[in-house]
């Protein structure tokens, strides 16, 4: 399990130096530069633009500016955004927990809800449940999160006033933020209601962000089960006059699994991506936003270090993912 | 509970927690961004300006609210020296800045704030000029203030002068700019010694009808009514700025009461909006203008009747039409119609294809090919450029001339249309600053901005000589009929088609009361009354 560890943290390292490559020369392959999109139609000078350039440290030789930026990367320093002027560490920090809790949500809703609904399915194959439930997965896999969103909101906040429309809680609760997580600063905030408040903000942005998911897990899950089901041990245990809720729920299911917690783990970025597109829509200030702002205003140190951070993060859930086959099915060792 | 009933207990709930006052009253503004921070000067978004300068702090002068008149503010007179080289303004005593849970100040407002606010963006050595990484004065530089301001000096507690390097008279209006916030030197001395110069971006005090509470990145900005502000407490007594980007959920937010006054309609939404009971919808003419730029200096574009025969070709009703969705009104002049010297008595160029063709013919005009710049952003003055591009294209086949649509990226399109060998003519506009002409004519045609901002890469001497004129003289009715003969000169020489100045709307709750309209686009809460 250990030689497993450190072969998968070695594994890290490469795909790190990668990323910062990437982070750093996608935004500068894309057009014009950050001096000029702050000029707008004003324009700038050429000198003025120079010296810009300059104060930035944009004048630099590329290679000297991707040192600089890898190695105060390697310390922790993003550098400062040049659009707030804050630094880039703290602007995602301050945004992070809220993408990382609907992001929890929009899993665990997808996981409690696409689990037993493959499972369901897979144990009636060619039913019409079965087609209902796999159309309907298909029908949310292919559903454009933008107007998914407007619909929803246009239907239970607008029509039928039932949630709120946009927002993590309420303007009526004002506390300031402990952790991050709003879930959990409500209820620290000791303020009556505020709780419920926040949970009934997440519920439209967590079904919209886990609906993709919802459909992939869903569809692995059936997957995943007929396959488990039609194996040897599986007739065995049916044989032996073990109840169907058992045979499904605990022999076949915990196989069936492995593939599934795969497809999760690889869903963290797909949630990431849809993020963007979510939290635009529901005035969600998360790092999917920022991230859409930093690149079209061409802020390459928040670019760099936020894609940089999203990576990370996508690597440990995946490292994490590895770890976890190990718990849920005893055959698999990280041995050699 | 219906929603009002669940927005009432909400807002009273708010109001009640935020002041303590059991009758208090919060307005809450959908704003469509988050501000980049709080110190207005170096930034030149006006998203910021609306969280930052304009709650927050008062400059010398102001603009009347609902027009571009210059008014006292901060200064309640001024003096300009016969040379036009010295403005002495006498400040307003008694000006209190505002008291935070982290400043509380221990005097008024004087003239060290003053030289304080313009001294760090004028000194390159100022201990402020670079008090985060990477700051730049984007307006300031932008105003060409460095080459105009030669110094700010305090006479007095309450007297202060600045010194000009030449004669300039758009100079009160700059004054009136965002830029030009005041900010307490007094505040700025205590950050310094704390070693905590960053804050004075991210937790602002100034003089304005406002004072700042919390920011919730990109979620909320909080306001609380400045209680000794020296024109009068706020008739509300909070301010919540909810940021929300998607105009479609800023439209459902106030419809569904979530709040009060949400900018920046979608056209299609507007009559959805008129038609909801519960809320009013206010529309003003933008302080902007969209035009078609030719390149003057190539040919056969540097030739007047070939630019105005064009010109009688682009049917401007169906641009207004396709484009603005009703949002626009057509344009005859390079400045809007709100602004002061706008020419009305100048007739607009007909559509008239026919003549247009035989002006072309006339002109030795036959199988013209151009090519036509399209943005590939949407601007208030521009809602949809490609659209505009591909209606002037069809406008254009009729009179013969073939047009090929080009595009680039914002950045490079700005960039690349500034080329004095600009090939093809291109579509931008431009939205005030100031409300003063110069602001328009100066930077857009003025020989000058050749180059640069003149897009036309127009310049000719009869315009040049009315509009520097103009910038020497301080009286308004000599300046208003200059920039009217300008104006003349420029319709004459047609160096643009202009297209349209956009309606801008300003949907809210019946609820407000005391709204007034900007025309420079920015969005002002003093004075404004909430029903109970």
């Amino acid at each position: 399990m250990f030689q497993f560890l450190i072969r998968r943290i070695g594994l890290i390292i490469p795909t790190f130096i990668g990323v910062t490559i990437a982070a750093f020369a996608f935004i500068r392959v894309l057009p014009g530069d950050p001096v000029l999109l702050m000029a707008g139609e004003r324009g700038v000078t050429p000198e003025r633009h120079a010296a810009l350039m300059k104060q930035f440290g944009f004048d630099r030789p590329i290679y000297e500016q991707y040192f600089d930026y890898f190695f105060s990367a390697l310390g922790g320093d993003l550098g400062n955004s040049l659009v707030t002027k804050k630094p880039v560490w703290d602007e995602f920090f301050t945004l992070f927990p809220a993408t990382l809790e609907l992001s929890v949500c929009a899993i665990i809703f997808a996981v409690l809800v696409g689990v037993p609904a493959g499972i369901f399915a897979a144990t009636r194959r060619g039913s019409w449940p079965d087609q209902t439930i796999m159309g309907t997965a298909l029908v949310g896999y292919s559903m454009p999160i933008f107007w998914w969103g407007l619909l929803l909101i246009i239907l239970f906040s607008g029509t039928l006033g039932w949630t709120p429309v946009s927002g993590r809680i309420s303007l009526l609760y004002f506390f300031k933020p402990v952790t991050g997580f709003m879930l959990i600063d409500s209820l620290l905030s000791g303020q009556k209601g505020a709780f419920s408040s926040a949970l009934s903000h997440l519920i439209l942005p967590t079904i919209v962000l886990g609906t993709i998911p919802l459909a992939v897990v869903a569809r692995q899950t059936r997957s995943a089960m007929l396959e488990v089901l039609s194996e040897d041990y599986v007739r065995t245990a049916r044989a032996k006059g073990l109840s169907p809720v058992r045979v499904v729920g605990v022999h076949a299911l915990r196989n069936a699994m492995i593939p599934v917690i795969t497809t999760i783990g690889l869903q963290v970025g797909v949630l990431l991506a849809g993020a963007i597109l979510t939290e635009t829509i529901f005035s969600w200030p998360g790092i999917g936003k920022w991230m859409v702002d930093s690149i079209f205003r061409r802020d390459y140190p928040s670019v760099q270090g936020g894609l940089l951070m999203i990576a990370v993060i996508v690597m440990t859930v995946n490292l994490i993912v590895d770890l976890l086959y190990g718990l849920v099915n005893p055959r698999i060792r990280h041995t050699r | 509970m219906t929603k009002s009933k669940l927005l009432v207990a909400t807002l009273l709930g708010a109001t009640m927690l935020a002041s303590g006052a059991a009758h208090s009253k919060t307005l809450v503004y959908c704003s469509e961004g988050s501000p980049e921070g709080f110190d207005p000067a170096p930034f030149t978004a006006g998203t910021t300006f609306d969280a930052s300068s304009k709650p927050l702090y008062n400059r010398l002068v102001e603009f009347k609210r609902g027009t571009s008149e210059v008014i006292p503010g901060l200064a309640e007179s001024w003096a300009v020296s016969s040379d036009g080289l010295e403005y002495t303004f006498k400040l307003r005593a008694g000006v209190k800045f505002q008291s935070t849970d982290f400043f509380t100040p221990s005097r008024d407002f004087n003239a060290d704030d003053v030289v304080f606010s313009f001294e760090r963006q004028l000194k390159k050595d100022h201990a402020w000029n670079q008090y985060t990484a990477g700051i730049a004065w984007e307006y300031f530089d932008g105003m060409s203030m460095p080459d105009l301001l030669k110094s700010v000096e305090k006479v007095d507690d309450l007297t202060v002068k600045f010194v000009l390097n030449r004669p300039e008279a758009p100079m009160i209006a700059n004054l009136a700019m965002d830029f030009a916030s005041i900010l307490s030197a007094e505040y700025a001395a205590k950050l310094e010694a704390d070693g905590k110069k960053e804050l004075l971006n991210q937790q602002p005090i100034g003089t304005g009808p406002f004072k700042f509470v919390a920011y919730q990145k990109d979620a909320v900005i909080r306001y609380a009514a400045h209680e000794g502000y020296w024109a009068g407490k706020q008739p509300i007594d909070d301010l919540v700025f909810a940021i929300t980007t998607d105009a479609s959920v800023r439209q459902q937010k106030l419809k569904a009461g979530e709040c009060h006054v949400a900018p920046y309609p979608n056209p299609a939404d507007l009559e959805d909006l008129k038609a909801d009971a519960n809320l009013q919808v206010m529309e003003q003419e933008g302080l902007n203008v969209g035009y078609l730029a030719y390149n003057s200096l190539v040919a056969p574009f540097d030739k007047a009747e070939v630019r105005k025969a064009l010109n009688m070709a682009i049917n401007k009703q169906s641009i207004l039409d396709a484009v603005f969705q009703g949002a626009g009104k057509a344009a005859k002049n390079p400045i809007p119609p709100t602004m002061w010297s706008y020419n009305n008595a100048i007739n607009d160029d007909p559509y008239d294809p026919d003549a247009a063709k035989k002006m072309l013919e006339a002109a030795g005009v036959k199988d013209l090919k151009m090519k036509v710049w399209a943005m590939p952003v949407q601007r208030p003055y521009n809602p949809n450029a490609r659209r505009m591009a591909e209606l002037i294209q069809s406008d254009f086949s009729k009179i013969g001339v073939g047009v090929e649509i080009v595009s680039y990226e914002w950045g490079e399109y700005l960039k690349l249309s500034k080329a004095k060998d600009r090939d093809g003519a291109v579509l931008l506009g431009w939205t005030g600053d100031n409300g003063d002409p110069d602001n328009f004519l100066a930077v857009l045609l003025g020989c000058d901005a050749v180059g640069g901002s003149n897009r036309a890469q127009w310049c000719n001497k009869e315009f040049e000589d009315l509009i520097q004129k103009a910038k020497t003289v301080s009286d308004k009715a000599e300046r208003t009929k200059l920039y009217e003969d300008a104006q003349v000169v420029f319709k004459r020489e047609a160096p643009w088609a202009t297209i349209a100045h956009s309606v801008v709307f300003m949907p809210m709750s019946k609820k407000v009361s005391g709204y007034v309209m900007d025309p420079l686009g920015g969005h002002w809460f003093d004075g404004v009354d909430l029903a109970e």
